[in-house]
């Protein structure tokens, strides 16, 4: 087989794996939770995720990127916590990392 | 809403809901378009074809991963290079694993042919804006499907404007884009806030997810610090 054949269905191949391992992912939690037994403790679990979710996000990546990130972000909280509309919040919160990008930060 | 951890009812799936959830996209779709550009872009740059690029986009859907695996996108495609592909899509994906469970209480007495197509479309900020409208007493599973069929519309058009004029797009560092994300995730913790007992495990997934960063390579850091928070926000119990 030659490399040029390879390519062709290799491409096909590479997006069926990503395509299978990403929907595993997307329906396999919903799906696992079919076999565990509902609990109190479970609810409280499952309700602790989405802000679990968005700080183990969000805090690395002002690690990481510092400044620029951790200006922007903070202003985004600070705007939606004054207006409580999410678009002004990331209007707010882009237009600060826009800026701090582009004064090279 | 106090019915227990499992509703005993299948939830409704109206189009009033739908209609609504479309709604409640609006905000993050500029912000969601503006990193499809980004991805459609690397695409072009990368030498997938049109067709490639959509199919993947329509498929895959998942944008962090999409960038990471065409930045080192194999030459040839080997089993290692396609074992690759699967490890990379797993680790930076399997904090849907955890959105998925958290969706399960919800959504867990719903027909199989209606939820499992909707996974397929579920994405952090539909699925944010979905638990937020949860979290506020809605039952309509429309929302969720509404926010997300609108979101993965936004994104192939995004995604293949992106590849079509992907040289006349820059860097998505310079004007920020890569923080959309973060921005809009960090402003969904405030109507998420339920006082400071209920920010416990927050600060645990934080604290766990800084820590993880700095000793393992890859994006294990948001699943590994998520079920951290998830763990605590199970051992503290409701008395208050």
């Amino acid at each position: 087989m030659t490399p040029i054949e390879a390519a062709d269905w290799g491409i096909y191949a590479a997006l069926a794996v990503m395509a299978v391992a990403t929907y595993a992912m997307r329906a396999g939690g919903f799906w696992l939770m079919r076999h565990v037994p509902p609990s109190p403790r479970l609810k409280r679990m499952l309700e602790a995720l989405p802000g679990s979710v968005i700080v183990a996000t969000v805090l690395p990546i002002i690690v990481r990127d510092g400044v620029t990130a951790a200006l922007a972000i903070g202003v985004a909280v600070a705007v939606m916590l004054l207006v409580r509309r999410d678009i002004f919040a990331v209007i707010a919160g882009m237009a600060v990392a826009a800026s701090a990008r582009a004064w090279g930060m | 809403m106090t019915t227990g951890p499992e509703e005993p009812f299948p939830p409704p799936w109206t189009l009033a809901g739908f209609h609504l959830g479309a709604r409640l996209a609006l905000p993050i779709m500029p912000a969601m378009m503006a990193f499809g550009l980004a991805v459609g872009a690397t695409a072009a740059r990368k030498g997938l074809s049109f067709v490639d690029n959509l199919l993947m986009n329509a498929f895959v859907y998942a944008g962090m991963s999409q960038l990471i695996a065409m930045e080192a996108w194999p030459e040839q495609f080997t089993i290692g290079a396609l074992a690759a592909l699967i490890v990379l899509c797993v680790t930076v994906n399997a904090r849907m694993l955890l959105m998925g469970a958290a969706l399960h209480p919800w959504l867990g007495t719903s027909s199989p042919w209606r939820i499992y197509p909707t996974l397929h479309v579920l994405t952090d900020p539909s699925w944010l804006m979905a638990m937020r409208y949860r979290a506020g007493g809605g039952a309509d599973a429309g929302v969720l499907l509404g926010s997300s069929v609108v979101l993965a519309i936004a994104w192939l058009a995004a995604t293949s404007l992106g590849y079509l004029g992907g040289a006349l797009i820059v860097d998505p560092r310079r004007y920020g884009i890569d923080l959309v994300m973060p921005i809009f995730f960090a402003a969904m913790l405030i109507p998420l806030w339920r006082g400071g007992r209920r920010a416990i495990p927050w600060i645990v997934a934080g604290v766990t997810a800084v820590a993880i960063q700095q000793l393992v390579d890859g994006w294990w850091f948001i699943v590994v610090g998520a079920i951290a928070g998830s763990v605590v926000g199970g051992l503290i119990d409701d008395a208050d």
